[in-house]
């Protein structure tokens, strides 16, 4: 294998000689402990390189071993539960070999090479097959079926299909084409920083359900779609990225833990297993891949790592599942990457971001998306992406935030005020965003309930409402405003107490069905409606506020969930029944 | 033998610039002899073919182009620990101070240490008491956690990380811990505070110190940590020990970085801070922890002062995004002469979550604490409002809530320097506060515990 000299190393950047015939993101192996490494720019002869451990002790000198391929993830059985680094190391053989510290040099290959799997073919030999169709699955957990895949390019006829237990690395098909034959192996590698491909792009307009009231019924991010949530620390992004992890209806997740704290990646470890999926009652880890590269691990394999779970993921969604990505934090990878590039004494752009920060973001984000995948049954796939962003002191002006904010069709802004006051999630109602809001309308109103978007309105109406009255009250008190106004104030006060406000860490609050999130929205509006009615009729406001039918409502996110939600229901009519006693009373 | 170099070419701030090297390693420790003969150490920051970098860590006041003589000494710098290190004192460069005998190297570790794989980390959830109700109650400590202090100038932060270190206990057990304490850049008299007040306790012979003041070199407090929190890991995860750590003031700390930032004119980030200010404050907070299968664990509080108490100031941002929450103090308590002054709203745990409730502390905890949280909020808006309008202004509720607020900085907040509240004495003042309030306002505490507790009378 050819071989360069290093020049230079400073922290993450070493810089080779004797490099020609080197090409732009290959991966090289550094020094005489064969640190892995990545070349981000060539000039004559010299290599750039990267370098996704710690190089204490390189020095000019040593070798670098060019391997002329690119830095590429194993895509095949064995990706399910599994944790990895930035470059796609799993964390658990490395702690098995290494002990409970990270060490360097360490070469372990990303799957396991010894565990055998079930194939079961779906095609027989002499089927035509074209790129991206199934030639058989893998049952990996009992939740995801391993599809096996024709690689991309690899158009032709079966020739050879292997039934039975098999190694990664065994032969389970090969395809003709062109004379040429093509083996497949249970699994593909592919370079982090291509695109996969596939076949037609479409709009996303069914939502990714979530589970959380604020996003889901006021924000909501479709299925394939782009989501951002900024906001200073302490605010919820974290929280967020978790809450979505765990209850979000995509088949599959990746979570990017990226420079971010090593006990987050801790917590996910503890409680993923134990943790049920709601709709199929199998433990979370079943169809969770978790990309691990905090922020004490080395720096330059945070660059990589949204890549690496990016990769993965667009490998799922080719399956045609829907796969959801979330990247905790986007702004430790920008960091990254304006570490290296000051390293490299590039011409600096906004806050010393290199001057390419925002089309790099915006490719990010374009690899989301609802897709017709490769293959010739056409299915659907769909990959989500949501990135936490961590602008310094939550100053919006930061050039990741406004990069991101361009791309991203859902803004989720995260207010330190309310994470003070401990209203969780902290996302202000007023300034989020969904560019959504309007494709989803019709799968809300015909799967879930006629008047579901109009309710919404409502809702949001109210709150705008309550921001105006509220800016009055603070001039000129509370106490000049109208009954009917203050009853806006009552209203907007328990949408946003008893319907936004959700703990997460409460057994039955972390979580509310599309279905009961309609009704509870639904009562609080028609406790509003009822109460605007009676106080036309002219009864007092004070006695529509003591109606013990408050506390109730405010109950109803304790409600433990069972088939139609007869409690919440019940509440509807009992609002009817209370505003006529009301009403009889007076007489 | 190691090569001697005479080939300075520049001397710029904590940096001196090397020609005409052979085989010199990035990182790697360097003997400097100045033109008196006196030795100094630094570390390799940059390396190419024809020139090195060297950072100085006793500063480079006294060395010359000329007769400065350099010698690489291979691999980085090292820790020497062995049990004796427990009750001793040491410079910021590991030397002792106290006048007793070099350590006798049982093992030599990197200063620099190596990241705890995550997936051998364990969740941290062993409630720590530490008496402070506005920690113990609101955000809770646990065995594992990095929880900083965000101070200012002139607030009582010494006093209040001395409190924590007399008071802390894990309810239910005695173990074997110990305190590490690092200053960087603090006074004499403040160092000195914290040793006499761990004399006076008994905690002395417990302690391991290490001290970098404010007139030793700049460039010395980039190793204090380090050599803090090696011991620490030696001590937590060799010896089984449960170790706090103490490191007092990161302000310093993040200056003398920016130091050696400016003189290798790099671009500057925030404020004249290195962009990489986030990964170098991390590859020190993140020590902290638990590992799984060990017994013991490293507890960490550093603390910092806020310049002009702005908490977006670059160091206490990065450190709220990489610590395990904060504790903010506040002037306006200080000057309400409420001690310890910690500012509940914008002050966090974020591990509290798993260490409390049923079996740890007390089935009402989460809850009750959350309606603090709101109340007290709440309080302090209609107090707000009442500076703008007249408290004539104010609903008949935004009053009760004003006058919580009072009670609860009064009556939970406060409390003595040498009082230690059980955590079940610190739910009930808080329970005692909450029935000022109509019990159908409590929307944050489950029915069940308003019914059991809402009632009951001191
Ligand atoms: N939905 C929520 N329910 C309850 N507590 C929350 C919620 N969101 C955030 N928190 C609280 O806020 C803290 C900080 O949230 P986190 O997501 O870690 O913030 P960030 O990632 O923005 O720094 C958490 O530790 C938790 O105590
Ligand atoms: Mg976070």
């Amino acid at each position: 294998m050819k071989k360069g000299k290093i020049i230079r190393t400073a922290g993450p950047l070493v810089v080779a000689s004797d490099c020609l015939g080197a090409k732009m993101y290959d991966m090289v192996k550094i020094g005489d402990i064969g640190l892995i490494g990545e070349i981000i720019e060539l000039k004559e002869d010299r290599a750039f390189i990267q370098v996704y451990e710690d190089t204490t002790g390189i020095g000019p000198g040593e070798p670098v071993e060019l391997t002329g391929k690119p830095l590429s993830v194993e895509l095949g059985p064995g990706l399910i539960s599994s944790v990895f680094d930035g470059i796609q190391r799993p964390l658990d053989v490395i702690k098995e070999k290494e002990g409970d510290f990270i060490t360097r040099g360490i070469d372990v290959p990303p799957l396991n090479r010894e565990k055998k799997w079930d194939f079961k073919p779906f095609v027989k030999k002499g089927q035509k097959v074209e790129e991206g169709d199934f030639l058989g699955e893998i049952e990996e957990t009992p939740l995801i079926k391993h599809k096996i895949m024709v690689p991309s390019g690899k158009n032709g006829t079966v020739i050879k299909i292997k039934k039975g237990k098999m190694l990664i690395e065994e032969v389970a098909a090969v395809i003709k084409s062109e004379e040429k034959e093509h083996e497949v192996r249970l699994f593909q590698v592919w370079s982090i920083r291509k695109n996969r491909l596939v076949k037609k792009r479409e709009m996303p307009e069914i939502p990714l359900v979530t589970g959380q009231r604020v996003l889901d019924t006021l924000f909501p991010l479709a299925k394939g779609g782009t989501a951002c949530i900024p906001g200073p620390f302490g605010s919820g992004k974290t929280v967020v990225q978790h809450q979505l992890a765990k209850w979000s209806d995509a088949q599959i997740i990746v979570f990017v833990a990226c420079g971010e704290r090593g006990n987050e990646v801790a917590d996910l470890l503890l409680s993923f297993p134990k943790l049920k999926d709601p709709s199929t009652g199998r433990p979370l880890m079943e169809r969770t891949i978790i990309i691990a590269n905090t922020s004490n691990m080395p720096v330059a394999a945070r660059e990589a790592s949204i890549y690496t779970g990016m990769t993965i993921a667009e490998y799922f969604r080719d399956m045609g599942y829907s796969v959801a990505l979330m990247a905790d934090s986007s702004s430790r990878w920008a960091e990254a990457l304006r570490e290296i590039s000051g390293r490299m004494e590039e011409m600096p752009g906004e806050e010393g971001y290199p001057a390419y920060l925002a089309s790099r973001i915006a490719e990010f984000y374009e690899r989301a998306g609802k897709v017709i995948c490769l293959g010739s049954d056409n299915r659907e796939g769909a990959l989500s992406v949501i990135g936490a962003v961590s602008p310094p002191g939550g100053d919006l002006s930061d050039p990741v935030v406004q990069s991101t904010l361009k791309v991203v069709k859902v803004f989720w802004a995260l207010d330190d005020k309310l994470a003070n006051m401990r209203h969780f999630p902290a996302i202000n109602w007023l300034n989020s965003y969904s560019l959504y809001a309007e494709s989803i309308k019709d799968y809300w109103d015909k799967e879930i309930a006629e008047d579901f978007s109009e309710i919404r309105q409502e809702a949001m109406k109210l709150l705008e409402k309550e921001s105006e009255l509220q800016e009055i009250a603070r001039l000129v008190g509370v106490e000049s405003l109208s009954d009917q106004d203050r009853l806006v104030l009552e209203s907007s006060k328990s949408i946003r107490e008893d319907f936004l406000h959700q703990n997460a860490f409460h057994p039955q609050d972390t979580y509310t069905s599309l279905r009961k999130q309609y009704l509870m929205m639904r009562t609080i509006i028609h406790f509003h409606n009822s109460g605007l009615k009676a106080l036309k009729e002219g009864i007092n406001l004070e006695d529509i506020l003591k109606l013990e039918i408050r506390e109730k409502i405010s109950k109803m996110k304790f409600l433990e969930e069972k088939g139609d939600d007869p409690d919440v229901l019940d509440l509807f009519i009992e609002i009817n029944n209370v505003f006529k006693e009301l009403l009889k009373k007076k007489g | 033998m190691h090569k001697e170099y005479l080939t300075v070419t520049n001397i710029v701030g904590p940096l001196v610039i090397v020609e005409k090297i052979v085989d010199v390693k990035y990182g790697e420790l360097v003997e400097i002899s100045s033109p008196g003969g006196q030795l100094r150490r630094g570390t390799v920051l940059d390396v190419s073919t024809e020139r090195a970098v060297v950072q100085v860590f006793e500063g480079t006041t006294g060395l010359d182009i000329d007769k400065s003589s350099i010698r690489f000494l291979g691999g980085s710098q090292t820790l020497a620990v062995s049990e004796e290190i427990v009750g001793r004192i040491f410079d910021g460069s590991g030397n002792p101070k106290d006048g007793g005998p070099k350590i006798i190297a049982k093992k030599r570790r990197d200063i620099n240490g190596s990241p705890i794989n995550p997936q051998a980390r364990d969740y941290p959830s062993e409630f720590i008491q530490t008496g402070i109700s506005s920690i113990d109650g609101m955000n809770s400590l646990v065995r594992g956690q990095k929880l900083p202090i965000f101070s200012g100038s002139g607030l009582p932060h010494a006093r209040i990380a001395a409190q924590i270190a007399r008071q802390s206990k894990v309810l239910g057990k005695k173990e074997k811990f110990a305190v590490v304490f690092g200053a960087m850049g603090i006074t004499f008299e403040e160092a000195n505070f914290f040793i006499e007040d761990f004399r006076d306790t008994g905690a002395l012979e417990r302690s391991v110190i290490f001290l970098n003041l404010a007139n030793e070199p700049t460039i010395e407090r980039i190793a204090t940590p380090r050599l803090a929190l090696t011991c620490a890991e030696f001590l937590a995860f060799d010896l089984d020990m449960h170790v706090l750590v103490v490191l007092v003031d990161y302000t310093f700390y993040a200056e003398a970085l920016r130091e050696i930032s400016a003189a290798r004119k790099e671009i500057p980030g925030r404020r004249g801070y290195p962009g990489y200010l986030y990964t170098d404050l991390a590859s020190m907070y993140e020590r902290a922890g638990r590992i799984k299968e060990k017994p013991g664990s490293i507890t960490y509080i550093p603390i910092l002062t806020m310049p002009e108490d702005d908490k977006t100031h670059p160091i206490a941002d990065l450190t709220g995004y990489i610590t395990e929450g904060q504790i903010m103090l506040s002037r306006e308590l200080h000057r309400k002469g409420i001690y310890p002054p910690i500012d509940v709203l914008p002050s966090l745990s974020r591990l509290k979550d798993k260490g409390i409730g049923e079996g740890k502390t007390r089935e009402d905890h989460a809850d009750v604490l959350n309606q603090l949280f709101a109340c007290y909020a709440s309080g302090k808006e209609a107090r707000e409002l009442a500076l703008i309008l007249g408290e004539a202004a104010l609903s008949d509720m935004d009053k009760i809530y004003m006058e919580f607020a009072e009670k609860y900085e009064d009556e939970f907040v406060c409390q003595g320097e040498h009082e230690s509240r059980s955590i079940a004495d610190t739910l009930d003042i808080g329970w005692d506060l909450l029935r000022m309030v109509p019990k159908g306002e409590l929307k944050r505490i489950r029915p069940e515990f308003l019914d059991k507790y809402y009632s009951l009378e001191k």
